[in-house]
C-alpha cells in the first residue's frame, strides 16, 4: 500500500477516533464528576431503557422508508436528466440547495399547511408526514452523490447497449444503470440514513417521538448517560450502514465495472 | 419568503433587507460564509485525499467499506453529541488538551479556544470531511487506471498526473461536492449552538433566536434573514454553473 | 546485438505462476510479438517491461543497462494500451503533446511534433477533437502517436487492436508495422490473434501457462511447430496421433493404417508421436478404385467458403481431416462425395508426445 495512502488514512483515523475515544472515556465514569474509570452503569442504564429501543426502531424504519422513497424518486429523475436534458442539471442542482436554506420551522409550517387536507394516517403517523419532510431534507445529499456517480459512467453507451438488446426502460434502469452507480447510490443512502437517525428539529417541532428526540431528552435531563448514549447511537447507526452495505453487495452485481481492465 | 419584505405592520418594505447590512446581521453573514467556505474547501481537499487513499489500488477493499460506512454516520453527527465529543477532546478539560498540557504544551496559553470560530470550524470538519468522502468516491472510481499508467509511461510524476488529468477530470464532481459542503455548513445550526451557546454569531443561530423568542422585535426580520441565506446560496449556484460547464466541456 | 532483454523473469500472483522463467532478446529495431491465449502471461510480461509491476526474479535490460528497478515514468518507453487510455479532458493534439509537455518542451516545438505525428498516423486535422468524438480506430492511432511523440527507446503495445472491428484491425496493423519500420523502433507487441502476429512481426514468441513454448520467425512457427500447443494455436492443423513402427524406413501407424512419413526417419520404434499436416498440404481427389499409399478414404462432411479457398472437412472411419483447396476445385467435390485424401510423405511434421502426457491441448474444439 502506498505510503501516502497510509499517511492520509492514519491522519483521518486519528481525527475521527479521538473525539469518540474522549466520549468513551467520559461515558465510563459514574454519575458523579471526577470519579476514576471505569464502569458500565451508564451503558446499562441506556440498554435497559424501554424508550431507547422503541424510538430506535421508529427512527430506523423511518430511515429505511426515506431511503427507498428517495431512491425511487431521484435515481430515475437524475438518470433522465443526464441522459436527455443535461442542461437541466444546474437547475436541479440549484433546487437541491433549497432545503439547506429553509429553516426547519418554516418547513414544518409549510408542510403542515400543504397537507392539511390529507387523511389522518398520513398526518399523524411519522411514516407519512415526517418521511416526506425527510425526503426533502435528503434531496441535496441524494442529488450531489448520485450526480457524481452518473458522471463517472458512460450513461449513453450503457443505455444504448441495453436498448439495442431489447430492454425496456425499467429493465435498463434496474439491471444496467443501478448496478453501475451502486457506489453513489449506497453513499446517498448512507447519508440519508444518518440524516434521519440524527434529525431533531423537525421531529421536535412536529411532535413525533423519534430517536434523536430521546437523545435530546437524555442530554437535558441527565448528563452522564448522554455520553454512553451518544456512542451507542453512533455504533448502532454504523451497524445499520454495514448491514445496508452487505445487502447491497449480496444482491447487486459488483460495483462500477471498468471495462478493459483485468 | 414574502414575509421578508413586510414590516411590523405587514406593510411592504425594504427596510428589513436594509437592516441586514447592519451589525449584528452582516457579521453573522460574514461569519457564516467564512466558516462555510473554509470548511468546504478544507473538507473538500482532505476529503479527496482520504477518499483517494482508500480507493486506489494497493489499499485493501475493506478499508473503503469501513471508511464509507463510517463517513455515513459521521456526516450526520452533529448538534449536541458532536459538540459534546469535541468538548471532551479539545475543550478546557478535554482528553487531548490534558495530554498536551502534560507533555508541556498548553493550547489555551497559545490562544486556542474551542468556543470560537476556529473551534466551530474544527468541529464542523467532523461532518464535512465524511460528506466529501462519500460524494467524491464514485467520481474517483471513474478515474481509469489506464490514464494513470499512460501518464506514468509518458514520463509524468504523480503530481503531474493529478494536475493535468486527475483533477481536471474530477473537477465537475469536485465543484458539486464543495457546493454541497458549503450549503451543509451554512445551514448547520445545532452544532454551533451547542458548542458556543450562541456566542459565535452565525445566521442560523440568529434565526433560531427569533423563533425561540429571545428577541422578538420584528418577526419579519427572521424571514429576511432566511431570505438572505437564500440569496447567498443563489450566488454560489450562479458561480457554480459556469464553472461547472467550463470544467466539463470535454464531456458529451 | 541485443537491445531489449528479458532475463529469466518470474512473477507469481499468490499461488498462480504468471511468468515462469521468461527469456527474450530483441535486437534493435526488431518487432517481436508475444502471442498466446488469455492468461498465458504475455500482458504480465509487457507490464514488467513497462514498469507497472516488479518481477519476483529476473532482470530487464535495455541497451545493456538493467532497468528492473527504474520507475515507469523514467523508462523512456512508449506504451499503447488496449483501450480507454486517452486522457478524456484533452483533445487529440493535447494528448499527443502530453509527453513533451512533461519534458518541458516549448509550445511551438510541441505543436510541431504533434502535427508531424498526427500526420504519420493519418489523422491530420483531427487534432482538435476530444476522445469521445473519435472512433475506436482513430483513438488508437492517437494513442500510437502519443506514445511515439516522446521518441521512446522501446515501443510497447498491449493488444492495441483487440477492441476494434475486423477491417480496421487489418488496416491498422499494416500501418503500425509500416511506421515501426520507418522509425526503426524496437517493438514488443502483445496479442492473442495469431494471424496478426504472423503478419507483421520479425519474430514471434508463443506463450502458454507462463512459459515460452516456441520462439522464431513467423514462417518457422507456421511450418515447424515445436510443441503440440503451438501446432494447435498457430494456423489450422490436422493432428493425428501415431506410433513409429519403423524408424529406419520412416513408417508410422495411425488407426490401423501405415503411413510413410519422411520426418519419421531416425526415430525409435514404438515412440508416440503427433503427425501434423497443414490443410493445404492434403491432396483431395474423388475416389476411384484402387488404394494408393498414404491415403485416407472418406466422405466430404462440410465445405466452408473462405473466399479464394474453400475448407473441406472429410470424415473417414476413424479420422477427420481438413483440407484447403481452391474454390474451383472444391466445387467438384460437394458434400457427401466420396474422396481420398493423400498425405504427401514430405508434407507432414512430427512432434513427440510424452508417453504419459495429457495428450493434445484442446483449445477450441469447434474451430480446428
Amino acid at each position: 500500500m502506498a505510503p501516502s495512502a497510509y499517511l492520509w488514512l492514519a491522519l483521518a483515523a486519528v481525527y475521527f477516533l479521538l473525539p469518540l475515544y474522549a466520549t468513551l472515556d467520559f461515558s465510563l465514569k459514574e454519575n458523579k464528576a471526577g470519579t476514576p474509570c471505569c464502569t458500565l452503569s451508564n451503558y446499562g442504564w441506556v440498554i435497559h431503557n424501554g424508550d431507547f429501543w422503541h424510538t430506535i426502531k421508529i427512527s430506523f424504519l423511518l430511515a429505511l422508508e426515506t431511503v427507498v422513497i428517495s431512491l425511487l424518486l431521484f435515481v430515475p429523475t437524475i438518470y433522465w436528466v443526464h441522459l436527455k436534458v443535461p442542461r437541466l442539471r444546474p437547475v436541479i442542482a440549484f433546487m437541491a440547495l433549497i432545503p439547506f436554506v429553509v429553516p426547519p420551522i418554516v418547513m414544518v409550517v409549510g408542510l403542515l399547511r400543504t397537507f392539511k387536507g390529507t387523511p389522518h394516517w398520513y398526518y399523524a403517523e411519522p411514516w407519512g408526514f415526517l418521511a416526506t419532510a425527510y425526503v426533502i431534507l435528503a434531496f441535496p445529499y441524494m442529488f450531489f452523490s448520485l450526480d457524481a456517480g452518473f458522471r463517472a459512467i458512460d450513461v449513453h453507451t450503457l443505455t444504448e447497449a441495453s436498448q439495442s438488446l431489447g430492454a425496456r426502460w425499467t429493465t435498463t434502469l434496474f439491471r444496467v444503470i443501478l448496478p453501475n452507480i451502486r457506489a453513489a447510490a449506497l453513499a446517498a443512502s448512507f447519508l440519508t440514513l444518518a440524516i434521519v437517525m440524527g434529525e431533531f428539529t423537525i421531529a421536535n417541532l412536529s411532535a413525533f417521538h423519534t430517536f434523536p428526540i430521546f437523545i435530546q431528552y437524555v442530554n437535558e435531563s441527565q448528563g452522564f448517560p448522554a455520553g454512553a448514549l451518544t456512542l451507542l447511537s453512533f455504533l448502532i447507526t454504523w451497524a445499520a450502514m454495514l448491514s445496508l452495505l452487505l445487502v447491497g453487495r449480496k444482491r447487486g452485481a459488483r460495483g462500477a465495472v471498468i471495462a478493459g481492465a483485468r | 419568503m414574502l414575509g421578508a419584505f413586510q414590516d411590523k405592520n405587514d406593510h411592504a418594505t425594504f427596510s428589513n433587507i436594509r437592516l441586514l447590512f447592519d451589525h449584528p446581521y452582516i457579521d453573522a453573514y460574514k461569519t457564516s460564509i467564512e466558516i462555510s467556505f473554509v470548511t468546504a474547501l478544507l473538507g473538500g481537499l482532505f476529503g479527496l485525499l482520504v477518499a483517494y487513499a482508500a480507493i486506489r489500488e494497493g489499499t485493501p477493499r475493506v478499508v473503503r467499506s469501513i471508511l464509507t460506512t463510517f463517513s455515513g454516520v459521521a456526516a450526520n453527527f452533529g448538534g449536541i453529541p458532536l459538540a459534546f465529543a469535541f468538548i471532551a477532546t479539545i475543550g478546557p478539560l478535554g482528553v487531548l488538551t490534558v495530554w498536551l498540557r502534560n507533555a508541556g504544551w498548553d493550547p489555551s496559553a497559545h490562544g486556542f479556544q474551542l468556543f470560537s470560530k476556529t473551534g466551530v470550524e474544527i468541529a464542523y470538519m467532523y461532518f464535512q470531511l465524511p460528506l466529501m468522502i462519500l460524494v467524491i468516491a464514485p467520481a474517483i472510481d471513474g478515474l481509469r487506471r489506464e490514464w494513470r499508467e499512460a501518464a506514468a509511461n509518458l514520463g509524468a510524476k504523480q503530481w503531474q498526473f493529478w494536475r493535468y488529468v486527475g483533477i481536471p477530470v474530477l473537477m465537475p464532481s469536485l465543484l458539486g461536492a464543495i457546493i454541497l459542503l458549503f450549503g451543509n455548513a451554512f445551514a448547520a445550526y445545532a452544532t454551533a449552538y451547542s458548542l458556543t451557546a450562541g456566542s459565535v454569531n452565525i445566521v442560523p443561530i440568529l434565526i433560531g433566536a427569533y423563533y425561540t423568542g429571545n428577541v422578538l422585535d420584528n418577526p419579519h426580520i427572521a424571514q429576511a434573514l432566511a431570505f438572505g441565506m437564500f440569496v447567498v446560496l443563489a450566488v454560489m449556484m450562479l458561480l457554480y454553473i459556469p464553472l461547472q460547464r467550463r470544467s466539463a466541456r470535454w464531456t458529451r | 546485438m541485443s537491445y531489449l532483454e528479458l532475463e529469466n523473469l518470474h512473477r507469481d500472483f499468490g499461488t498462480v505462476k504468471a511468468l515462469n522463467g521468461i527469456n527474450i532478446t530483441l535486437g534493435e529495431g526488431e518487432f517481436l510479438s508475444l502471442l498466446g491465449p488469455s492468461g498465458c502471461g504475455k500482458t504480465t510480461a509487457l507490464r514488467l517491461v513497462a514498469g507497472f509491476d516488479r518481477p519476483d526474479e529476473g532482470r530487464i535490460l535495455v541497451d545493456g543497462r538493467d532497468i528492473s528497478s527504474v520507475a515507469p515514468n523514467r523508462r523512456d518507453m512508449g506504451m499503447v494500451f488496449q483501450a480507454y487510455s486517452l486522457f478524456p479532458n484533452m483533445t487529440a493534439q493535447q494528448n499527443v503533446e502530453f509527453g513533451l509537455r512533461i519534458r518541458g518542451r516549448h509550445k511551438h516545438e510541441r505543436s510541431q511534433r504533434a502535427g508531424e505525428l498526427l500526420e504519420l498516423v493519418g489523422l491530420t486535422g483531427a487534432g482538435d477533437r476530444y476522445p469521445h468524438q473519435l472512433s475506436g480506430g482513430m483513438q488508437q492511432r492517437v494513442a500510437l502517436a502519443r506514445a511515439l511523440a516522446i521518441e521512446p527507446r522501446v515501443l510497447l503495445l498491449d493488444e492495441p487492436l483487440s477492441a476494434l472491428d475486423a477491417k480496421v484491425r487489418v488496416q491498422l496493423r499494416e500501418e503500425i508495422r509500416r511506421i515501426q519500420l520507418e522509425l526503426g523502433i524496437t517493438t514488443l507487441y502483445v496479442t492473442h490473434d495469431q494471424e496478426e502476429a504472423l503478419a507483421i512481426s520479425d519474430h514471434v514468441a508463443v506463450m502458454y501457462g507462463g512459459v515460452i513454448e516456441q520462439m522464431g520467425t513467423p514462417a518457422e512457427m507456421y511450418t515447424s511447430p515445436a510443441t503440440p500447443f503451438v501446432a494447435e494455436f498457430i494456423g489450422t492443423m490436422n493432428r493425428l496421433e501415431a506410433t513409429i513402427v519403423d524408424g529406419g524406413a520412416g513408417e508410422v501407424e495411425h488407426a490401423g493404417m501405415r503411413l510413410h512419413v519422411d520426418a519419421a526417419r531416425g526415430r525409435r520404434t514404438g515412440e508416440r508421436v503427433l503427425l501434423l499436416i497443414r490443410p493445404e498440404s492434403l491432396e483431395l481427389e474423388a475416389r476411384t478404385n484402387g488404394a494408393a499409399p498414404n491415403t485416407f478414404v472418406g466422405e466430404v462432411l462440410t465445405q466452408t467458403f473462405l473466399g479464394p479457398v474453400t475448407r473441406v472437412k472429410v470424415s473417414g472411419e476413424h479420422t477427420s481431416l481438413i483440407a484447403d483447396m481452391s474454390t474451383a476445385r472444391a466445387a467438384a467435390l460437394p458434400v457427401g462425395a466420396q474422396v481420398v485424401a493423400r498425405i504427401p510423405s514430405e508434407g507432414a511434421k512430427l512432434i513427440s508426445l510424452p508417453d504419459d502426457g495429457p495428450g493434445l491441448p484442446v483449445l477450441d474444439p469447434d474451430n480446428p
